[in-house]
Order: structure tokens, then sequence, then C-alpha cells
């Protein structure tokens, strides 16, 4: 099987561009990750994008030809929906259609959310939960992610102050990014006394509305070899895992098995296994879903990673460093976008080209972890340097 | 509104008093609308009534809600398990403070503030 490197990763700044369209967004993502891979764009065989609520923000269905165009290709083009996970899944397909014989790839994702009131993008991301028997019943996005909290506060024991560690930790991750929303530090005392979400979640437990795109250029070892292109992180394991829709239908709701197997599966496909990975970038759409990743990684054990970042175990200068772009948190989370924004901070934190690279300087390993609702979808990725 | 057929189904059935889930011939319980045993793919579903009351599984108070809920809230979502499903609905005649993971809670279904639409609602067991 060939090997897929990553030959390019472009983003947009994420934050508040409600003027920007989503096609606008993601040319400019394109144009950056084809210019950082040195290829051509007449090279490309396929493209793969991710986007969620475009229907919905901007009366625009069928984007995968859309992304296709502005990006300057003319290949085949498919928009791929998991919700959050979209543009995880959209890396996914291209890392299986390149180990399927194909040489050049372009994926990505955007999302334009901020043209829509709050309330309106309150409805749009709701529309990943189950229409008849969730949101009939008034549920929202963190209303979802609250009621897997308090249940795991009643099982594991934990409260809002160890969630407040991870909020604190994410944003001060993102201080120096510059591609990040929210380029602030908080302290604890800002989290816990911010307006009130839903129970027990305040505004600094969740993730902003964000507008922004994210692109990749995946490319065959042979292409990479060929072209001389400078491509050291390759993609060694994709694993991608599905759970019963509604909330209410999980044997456990504080056990994501979806990106249990997710991760499984991109573990055993890399050979590697969780005690060698060095960083990680999760799926912090709330603070308690970063703990739920780390948990349904096999990081730590049911009940123990709630304490991770208030320990400083996943600080940038701790055991496992984890979401030093800021995570959703703070980089922000254009859903569409973010699951190929993981892949392209990973990279750069792995190449050695991003401002918080200095904290990992001997990291080889690195594990993305994007999940779709309330993780009834999960894409799991390893990144592997190889000089 | 337009119905949806299955859910509101089984919201009539509530209303009713007489709530169902669906059994599969292996046992396995669903809800509805699912025609076919998952499993088996065998349409061999039938409907056995569904145990009252239910215990809370777990809880939370929304302060932002969607527009369709926009003048209910803040309001109380719960999930609470009735033996051989969960359901998902609101609970009311009690203060958002009190509710409690464990308690006791019977089914009805209520109109919302905004829309004047059905809701699953939970009722305390006093």
């Amino acid at each position: 099987m060939t090997e897929v490197r990553i030959a390019g990763v472009g983003m947009t700044p994420f934050g508040r561009h409600p003027e920007r369209t989503g096609r606008d967004l993601f040319s400019e993502a394109a144009a950056r990750a084809v210019a950082d891979a040195a290829v051509e764009r007449s090279a490309v065989e396929e493209v793969f994008f991710g986007n969620f609520m475009g229907e919905f923000a901007e009366t625009q269905g069928h984007q995968g030809p859309l992304a296709a165009d502005v990006a300057g290709v003319t290949a085949p083009a498919t928009r791929l929906d998991s919700a959050c996970a979209s543009s995880g899944v959209a890396v996914r397909y291209g890392v299986e259609r390149i180990r399927a014989g194909a040489d050049v790839v372009l994926v990505g994702g955007a999302e334009r959310m901020n043209n829509i009131s709050t309330a309106d993008a309150t409805e749009a991301l709701a529309a990943a939960a189950d229409a008849l028997w969730e949101i009939r019943a008034g549920m929202t996005f963190p209303g979802a992610y609250s009621l897997m909290a308090n249940r795991y506060f009643h099982e594991f024991g934990g409260d809002r102050e160890d969630l407040a560690h991870i909020a604190v930790k994410n944003h001060e991750h993102a201080v120096e990014n510059d591609l990040a929303q929210y380029q602030r530090s908080l302290d604890i005392e800002d989290v816990l006394t911010a307006t009130t979400i839903s129970s027990p979640f305040g505004l600094y437990d969740c993730s902003p509305i964000s507008d922004g795109a994210s692109a990749a250029v995946l490319v065959s070892d042979s292409f990479a070899e060929a072209h001389d292109l400078d491509a050291p992180v390759t993609v060694t394991g994709s694993g991608q895992g599905s759970d019963s829709f509604a909330l209410q239908d999980r044997a456990s709701m504080v056990r994501t098995p979806a990106a249990e197997r997710a991760g499984r599966r991109a573990f055993e496909d890399a050979g590697v296994g969780p005690d060698d990975v060095d960083v990680a970038e999760v799926h912090d759409c709330f603070t308690i879903a970063e703990v739920l990743a780390l948990e349904a990684l096999d990081f730590y054990e049911p009940g123990e990673a709630i304490g991770a970042a208030r320990r400083g175990e996943t600080y940038l200068d701790g055991e496992l460093p984890v979401n030093l772009s800021g995570g959703l948190k703070a980089k922000g989370h254009p859903v569409g976008a973010t699951g190929c924004a993981q892949i392209s901070e990973l990279t750069k934190l792995l190449r050695g080209d991003h401002v918080n690279s200095d904290a990992i300087p001997d990291a080889t390993v690195g594990v993305t972890h994007n999940a779709g609702g309330t993780v009834a979808s999960c894409v799991v990725h390893v990144l592997e340097v190889d000089e | 509104m337009t119905r949806d057929a299955g859910y509101d189904d089984f919201l009539d059935a509530v209303e009713a008093g007489e709530p169902y889930y669906l059994e599969s011939a292996g046992g396995e319980a669903h809800l509805p609308p699912m025609p076919y045993d998952p499993a088996t793919g065998e349409a061999t579903l039938t409907e056995q009534p569904l145990p009252e009351p239910g215990e809370i599984l777990t809880h939370t108070t929304t302060h932002i809600a969607a527009p369709q809920f926009e003048d209910d809230a803040p309001y109380v979502t719960a999930v609470a398990d009735f033996g051989p499903v969960n359901l998902t609905g609101q609970v009311r005649d009690i203060d958002p403070e009190a509710v409690e993971i464990g308690q006791a809670v019977t089914l009805g279904v209520e109109r919302s503030e905004t829309l004047d639409e059905r809701v699953l609602v939970f009722y305390p067991v006093p």
C-alpha cells in the first residue's frame, strides 16, 4: 500500500467574517494549500469537500463542483456531510483515494456561519441531532453536550472548574496562533462567571460560531518522490466510526464508541498505539468533548481525563500536549472546515513551522479526532513524520 | 404543523394514556418510526406498553434556545430511562434547580410557548 503524504496545507484565519462566502473562504484555503504543496493545480485528480450547513446559511447546496471551481481545479468533486466531522471525512476519502491509486487529491472544507443570527446558527447546528426525538424536545447542541457532562459528573465526579481548566488551556495555546479566532487568554473565573448557555456550560465552555476554510493536498509517495516534494508528514492511519444517532439510544452517555472504534482502526492501520502519540488535536466543541475524546482514544481510563488539564498534563509543556492550535474552543469551529483544519495545524506542528512547534521539538506521531453530532460520527487520523 | 409519521403517533398514544415501544422478535426495543427489525430486516415489530414511571438519567437547563423554543427558555431537557427505551423530553411542574438524576417521572404532552407545538414532557412523581 502506498504511503499518503501531506504535500501542502492551508487555512484561512478562523473568526467572524460574515461578508465572506463559503466559496471565497475555500478559494483562499485551497490556494494556500496548493502553494504550500508546490503542486500544479492540473495534477489534482479528485476533490473531496466538507460542508454542513450551506443550504441553511447560504442557500447553497451541491458544493463539490463549486469547491473545485474556486480552487482552480478541473476534477471530479464531491461534497461530504458528516456534520462537524465533514472535512475529517473528506480527508479520509482523500486518503483512501490515494491508497486506491490516485497521485494527487485536494481535500478540505468550509463553513460560513456569522452571516446569520446566533439563534439561526443554533437551529442550523441542531440539525445534526435527531429532528424528531431530540429537536422537537428542544435539544440544542450545547444542551446535548450538557446532558453528557452532567451524566459524566454523576458517574465519575468532576465539576465545572475541571472543565474551565480545559477552556483556559486551549485559549492559552491559541494566544500566538494568528489563525485562531480568540488570541487571548482567560482565567478560571472568566469561565465560571460567563453567561450560562445550557447548564453546566457557560459561554467559554462552548466553541464559537466561526467562518473559515481549510485545505490539504494529499499525494502518493511515488508522486512526491518523482516531483522532489518536501512532504515529510504522512497519514499512516485512518479510521471512522458511527454510533446510534440519538443520544437517548446510546448504552452510555459518557462513552463515545464511534470514537473508540475510529481510534482503534486508525491506530491499527498505522501500527502504533496511544502510548506512541506525542501530540493530539481533538474535537473540543465543548469542554466536556475533550474529556470524552481523550478517554475514547485510550489516552486515559474512563473518568480520568476530566482532571488532565487541571493537572497540567495536556498543556503545551505537559506529557501529552492536546490542542496546541487552540482547539475548536479558541481557534474556532467553522464546522465543515474543522476536521481538515486539525490536519493542517497538526501537519505544521510536526513539520516544525507552527507557532507552537517549539513545544514539541522531538514529536514524530500525532493524532486528530474529529466528531460529528454527539459523536454519532467520528474520524481519527494518525500522522507521522517520515523524512 | 404537518405531522411526523411515527413520532406524532407516539405523542397521540401518550396523550391517550397508552404510550408504547416497539419490540422485535428477538426482544430488542425500538422507538417509532421503525418499520423493520434492524437485526433481521423483517416487519415483525410489535407494539408493547411502555412501563412508567421512568427515571431521569441526565438533565440540563437550556438558556439559549433555537428560534422554535426561544420564548420557552429557560427550560429543562432530560433523558429518562423507561426500561426498554430511553426518551428525551422537557421536565415540567418543577423548579429547574430541583431536578435531579434518579428522579421518577411520568410522560405527558404539552404545547410549546413559542410555536404552540406539541412537546413530549416529563412530570416528576410526587
